[in-house]
């Protein structure tokens, strides 16, 4: 039993520290990519996985109470809702008439940002 | 007639009344589930009031097969995850983004609607706009704009709207 | 373990005010409100276990809720620069 709960706590911490350096690895990438359309793909990493991972290591660490299923609750909402409202701007980008950079772009690493935009 | 929408009725009133008990939290006190139940009912009679009181509203037959579904989304988002995080945490990051039209396997609304909403919901592909029955999806890479892997999800999708009967 | 969950959505919410205040289109900063939205409702979560106190999930509940109809409301309105358009071509079936 007690060997059952440090496991717990240490899946929760994992779950936890991955979501979270998830949810950072799609922020960095939303500073650094270099047009629209590209950064919706980097928001969308933190959208799903970081957010499923984030919530599952919080209902890790509370249990089977009502909290978690509240925090279940949250999950579902947000898995509903974020590929309408990413779809919501990009739709609203495209009839705008916001032209998508195609073909092929590669980053130099000491290369300034703006390069191309 | 009557009694389907008796069905959809019912479905729609326990889930707002497990979503009532999930969000309060108080299971003793007459009073308080009374008034509880009292609004999942009055929140029918909205809906039933608003004519949308049909299978898109309170889908309640299509629920296994969305059981059977959503795994499967999940390994998707999690394999495209892992492609899409290695693309951009690189030091030098080599895109190649396209704009590609997506034929749409099923034929009723909700069925486009499950169809695009998985592809948004992959990361590196965004349903952009759609147009008949072509979506037009961007793609962060060009790995990822196979055409197999589309026409499998749109099968697949076309099966949890009830509209195929074996996923193949 | 959670304090550092907590740090680490705030360096990512830093992140996204950078995309804020940088981005060259109206539909960037759209993005990146949508985003820092998330972040805060998944902030909001971590925060109340921080605390000890369970308000914050019901908070972050309302958040989600709030984020997606802004979001929706501020699209719409550069849209159509009006809120009174109909949004569902959906037939009325007259039961």
């Amino acid at each position: 039993m007690h060997i059952l709960e440090i496991a717990r706590h240490i899946l929760a911490a994992l779950c936890l520290l991955g979501g979270a350096s998830l949810v950072l690895a799609g922020a960095s990438g939303v500073v650094r990519l270099p047009d629209f359309y590209t950064r919706l793909h980097a928001a969308g990493v933190t959208d799903t996985l970081g957010t499923l991972l984030v919530l599952l290591g919080l209902i890790l660490l509370s249990g089977l109470t009502l909290l978690s299923a509240k925090l279940a609750l949250v999950g579902l909402f947000l898995f509903l809702t974020s590929p309408a409202s990413t779809h919501a701007i990009a739709n609203a980008a495209h009839k705008a008439g916001l032209k998508p950079r195609l073909g092929t772009w590669r980053s130099e690493p000491e290369a300034k940002e703006d390069k191309g935009a | 007639m009557f009694g389907e929408g008796m069905g959809y009725a019912f479905s729609l009133l326990i889930a707002m009344a497990l979503l009532w008990l999930v969000l309060s939290g108080h299971y003793d006190s007459t009073l308080l589930l009374s008034l509880g139940g009292g609004s999942a009912v009055f929140a029918v009679f909205l809906a039933w009031r608003l004519h949308i009181l049909d299978d898109e509203t309170s889908p309640y037959h299509k629920l296994p097969r969305f059981f059977i579904y959503w795994p499967w989304l999940l390994v998707e988002v999690i394999k495209a995850n892992i492609i899409v995080v290695r693309t951009i945490l690189s030091p030098v990051m080599v895109l190649t983004p396209r704009m590609v039209r997506v034929k749409t396997l099923p034929g009723t609304d909700m069925g486009k609607v499950l169809l695009a909403n998985s592809i948004t919901l992959t990361p590196g592909t965004v349903s952009v706009d759609i147009d008949r029955d072509e979506i037009i999806v961007h793609a962060l890479l060009k790995e990822l704009t196979a055409k197999e892997g589309f026409a499998e999800m749109a099968r697949r999708c076309a099966w949890t709207w009830g509209e195929k009967e074996e996923v193949s | 373990m959670i304090f550092a969950t907590a740090l680490m959505l705030m360096a990512a919410m830093m992140l996204m005010l950078v995309r804020l205040l940088r981005g060259p289109e109206l539909y960037d900063r759209v993005l990146a409100v949508n985003s820092f939205g998330t972040k805060t409702i998944l902030f909001l979560c971590v925060f109340s276990f921080l605390i000890g106190r369970n308000d914050g999930v019901d908070i972050a509940l309302l958040y989600a809720i709030m984020n997606f109809i802004s979001t929706i409301a501020i699209l719409k309105f550069f849209r159509y620069r009006t809120l009174d358009v109909a949004l569902s071509r959906r037939r009325r079936r007259r039961a």
